[in-house]
């Protein structure tokens, strides 16, 4: 495709005006392959081969956009807010001169050269920015916590291990725009007190990888890594660790036996990471997402953050929507924002004249949500109180095909292959749960299971280990809350409305 | 192991690098399998060994990741989606219309070892599912009928770079 | 050994007073308070797996595992309020559905801590499908015998195989439902290279997953075993 570009430029003559550069994704994955034309902001989707000529002969040469081929989809861009986002797709990710041109490494430089690393935390606490991992834990005093404490070295964590199915939004930033969170990193070990970091990265995402390895290299090159960073006496190291394969291993405790080379089994806390993490030292452990807000943070002032978002939960979160919607993709939206407008107004809508049944909000330990609570806005608090989470930012919508008992069923599954092993609850709890829905999807139910079903979550949530066994009843509780009468259905009826129950599994096997 | 195998030398070269640390395990893993294709039991012996671990810690590492393999995998892999959008959109017709045709359970391979069908959760494509990768290619928006058709051009050996 | 500064809490509503980073469950049991455990052993590492401990601490939503968390301050523990019962009535069923659990045939019957917890919460029935696990029992080990099936991964046998013996024959393979005890590189314990036949294992098992041919279980079990050997290690 770039191929395709650069010849039709040649081809042309229009080499002097207009450059033919890659970029990473600009989110809009479902009509790919995309084309983006600056200035203007004129987005191709789904561009062929040939179209590459007809493009670069009308638009660039006549200066008329390919009206048919436009992405027509206005709504799409104009309710989001990029800040995480705001290079990708605009900049080459595998140039960091391209990251410097507009602005990067300028926050590391202004951290060294005027603020103190007091001064840096300051900033973050004072900007409200929380974490963006799932759990929300205030950025700023995570990194006052791991600046005081006594022990050393100090090491910095980056999450990278997006294990959450339908989640991708990390895995974009890091194709897109790498050097940010590489910058985050750096100011954080600035703020600190860290000279060594890890980014623990999935396997599964060789793209990503390739494109930090290549990133790290360059900024090695500049010394903005390594010793003596833009001639202080700040140090700072980075590595990558690959995950394999473990979504447990996302979790705050796991990660660290995980990048110790250990199986990736999660400990109670305390001690606290920020105490007694990596090898027993003081580690702060971020999200990538929560590390790329802090270059803008400082660079343009905690105010200036604050601008965004509401005033207990500032700033912007990556959502990954996708399911049954004309628009799936990577969207970054203010805090606050109803999930009615990026259901519609973003999403555009179900798909294919469907009818909307439920938005899936977090990940597989997440809520489904009916379309009541549609005006609820996002943010922390006001998600939890209905039963779901931030988690890592995936949205999934469904549509009336979807049993909402099915549903539960799979993500309890998800949680049962995923789950460590270690502690009673989330391993032999979430089991028992499983089977029970086999019987209600198989037309073996009883009036009583609801009941078993509702004691073991409720056991399951407070009595488990970590995060993953804790929320992992959440889509059990929030289907039997708003889609109640569905299991009735299914247990008293024997009638799954959508179909997809009932069938003789022995017979697919 | 014969020390003048080629593969045994690279592996070398990775263990070195690492400095023979025990918390390197899980790079090494991926080297080893990265240079050997799988992880059969004479291999994690010896990775042990060289890091001075006890058999049953590198065995338990191993298998706690799925992306870990200890079986000798088929010719070619067909590897579907798990992840949430993927299920929504309905992958799991492609994974049972694959397993008829071509005669093999989920995980395991066909009894001529050309084909293995494996899982992964969610690879991050989820606005192109279902997503079914062969070997290493991706297919977004996958439909029984295309997958079966490339599977069976891959295992003839056509090269297909459509997508 | 310098001595930690004592602190006050209260347990119950009981008042006590232990050495600073004392745990909960220790700071219960020296003041003869009972908190049920299946995974805890004194003279090994905390695990925090079982979930038998939880406790309140007033001012906290949160449950704390006795056996980790440390006593601090001025704390008000609950261990015995009727949320806690009923939980650890659940975590006993849910253990009891998860592989075969049936005492009349099982080797420990009557020296089994999870059956001993069964009776003492009052567990009368397991309102949950039971699952009944098929392993195949390994005995080709000369007198050490184990039954997976009865395992409730507690890993008491692996820590004090690493932690005590020193050897880390044990660990656990796969995650989840699917994890299990292993010896070596899954070998058959007969054929385990590293295995001292120290008994350890079989001494400390909660319940008769491990255990000795032929040997009453009131003659293997010896569940002090770690903490005996750990205090006889530190008078050095």
């Amino acid at each position: 495709m770039l191929k395709a570009f650069e010849d039709a430029v040649k081809e042309f003559g229009v080499e002097n005006i207009c450059k033919v550069a890659r970029t990473g994704c600009i989110g809009t994955c479902s009509v790919g392959p995309a084309v983006l034309v600056d200035p203007g902001d004129y987005l191709y989707q789904c561009v062929t081969l040939e179209n590459a000529r007809e493009i670069v002969q009308k638009h660039i040469v006549l200066g008329e956009p390919v009206k048919r081929i436009l992405y027509n989809n206005e709504g799409y861009f104009q309710k989001q807010q990029r800040l995480v986002l705001r290079n990708a797709g605009k900049i080459d990710p595998t140039r960091i001169q391209d990251y410097i041109s507009v602005g990067g490494y300028f926050a590391l430089a202004k951290c060294l050269a005027t603020m103190t690393p007091q001064g840096v935390v300051d900033e973050i606490t004072n900007s409200g920015l929380r974490g963006r991992g799932g759990a929300g834990f205030p950025v700023g005093q995570k990194w006052s916590l791991v600046a005081r404490a006594h022990n050393t070295p100090k090491y910095i964590v980056a999450n990278l291990d997006e294990g959450d199915p339908g989640v991708f939004a990390n895995r974009t930033l890091a194709e897109a725009d790498p050097h940010a969170i590489i910058e985050g990193m750096l100011i954080a070990g600035y703020a600190i007190g860290a000279q060594k970091g890890y980014i623990y990265i999935r396997s599964e995402y060789p793209l990503a990888i390739q494109t930090l390895q290549k990133a790290i290299a360059q900024a090695k090159d500049m010394n903005l890594l390594g010793d003596n960073i833009l001639e202080t006496q700040h140090k700072f190291d980075l590595e990558l660790r690959f995950g394999a394969g473990a979504f447990v291993a996302g979790e705050e405790t796991a990660i660290l036996v995980s990048v110790e080379g250990r199986r990736a089994q999660p400990r109670p806390r305390p001690p606290y990471p920020a105490n007694q993490g990596l090898w027993t030292k003081p580690t702060l452990i971020q999200n990538v997402e929560s590390l790329a807000n802090a270059p803008l943070i400082v660079l343009n002032g905690w105010a200036w953050f604050k601008s965004f978002g509401l005033p207990n939960c500032t700033g912007t979160k990556c959502f990954s929507l996708t399911g049954e919607i004309n628009n799936p993709g990577l969207i970054e939206v203010p805090m606050g924002i109803t999930l009615r407008e990026i259901v519609y107004d973003i999403g555009g809508g179900i798909s294919n004249g469907k009818k909307f049944k439920s938005v899936l909000v977090g990940g597989p330990s997440g809520g489904c949500l009916p379309e009541p609570l549609l005006e609820a806005p996002i943010d922390y608090d006001s998600l939890k109180k209905v039963g779901a989470i931030m988690g890592s930012g995936g949205i999934v919508v469904l549509n009336e095909n979807s049993c909402m008992v099915d549903t539960a069923r799979y993500f309890t599954d998800f949680c049962i292959e995923e789950s460590c092993g270690k502690c009673t609850p989330c391993r032999a709890g979430l089991a028992r749960v499983k089977e029970i829905f086999d019987r209600i999807t198989t037309g073996e139910g009883e009036l009583n299971d609801i009941d078993i079903l509702e004691k073991a979550s409720e056991y399951i949530s407070n009595a488990s280990l970590c995060g993953l066994g804790q929320t992992a009843p959440n889509p059990i509780l929030t289907t039997l809350r708003y889609f109640r009468e569905e299991y009735l259905e299914h247990i008293v009826d024997k009638k799954c409305r959508a179909g997809v129950c009932f069938k003789n599994e022995k017979a697919e096997e | 192991m014969a020390t003048s195998d080629n593969r045994r030398i690279r592996l070398e070269k990775v263990l070195k690098e690492h400095n023979y640390q025990e918390s390197a395990l899980l790079e090494i893993l991926h080297s080893a399998q990265e240079i050997y294709g799988y992880l059969d039991r004479n291999l994690l012996m010896d990775i042990a060994g060289s890091l001075n671990l006890p058999p049953s810690h590198v065995y338990g590492v191993t298998t706690f990741y799925s992306f870990f393999k200890m079986r000798k995998p088929g010719e070619h892999i067909v590897t579907a989606c798990l992840g949430t959008a993927c299920y929504v959109k309905g992958v799991e017709q492609i994974i049972a219309a694959i397993e008829k045709e071509f005669n093999l359970k989920r995980g395991g391979s066909t009894a001529d070892g050309k084909l293995s069908l494996l899982f992964t959760r969610c690879i991050g494509a989820c606005a192109m599912a279902p997503a079914i990768i062969i070997d290493d290619q991706v297919i977004g928006k996958a439909t029984k009928e295309i997958v079966i058709s490339k599977i069976k051009n891959t295992l003839g050996g056509i090269k297909d770079e459509t997508v | 050994m310098t001595l930690n500064p004592m602190i006050t809490l209260k347990i119950d509503g009981v008042q006590i007073s232990v050495p600073e980073g004392t745990t909960i469950l220790k700071a219960a049991k020296d003041n003869g308070i009972l908190i049920p455990t299946l995974c805890d052993l004194e003279g090994l590492t905390p695990y925090g797996g079982c979930r038998l401990c939880l406790v309140e601490v007033t001012g906290s939503p949160k449950l704390f595992p006795a056996c980790i968390t440390p006593a601090s301050p001025g704390m008000e523990v609950t261990t015995n309020s009727d949320r806690l019962k009923d939980y650890r009535r659940t975590a006993v069923q849910m253990l009891m559905a998860e592989r075969v659990h049936i005492c009349a045939v099982c080797v420990a019957n009557d020296h089994c801590e999870l059956q001993a917890l069964a009776n003492q919460l009052g567990v009368d029935h397991v309102a949950l499908e039971r699952n009944f696990t098929r392993e195949q029992i390994d005995s080709s080990h000369d007198f050490l015998v184990i039954d997976r099936n009865r395992c409730i991964l507690c890993t008491r046998c692996i820590r004090i195989c690493d932690q005590i013996e020193g050897v880390h024959t044990l660990d656990l393979k796969l995650r989840s439902k699917n994890t299990e005890v292993i010896m070596d590189l899954d070998e058959s314990w007969g054929n385990s290279c590293s295995c001292t036949s120290c008994r350890k294992c079989a001494k400390v098992c909660p319940v008769g997953a491990i255990y000795i041919e032929g040997e009453p279980i009131t003659q293997t079990k010896n569940r002090d075993v770690a903490e005996f050997i750990t205090a006889r290690r530190n008078r050095k």
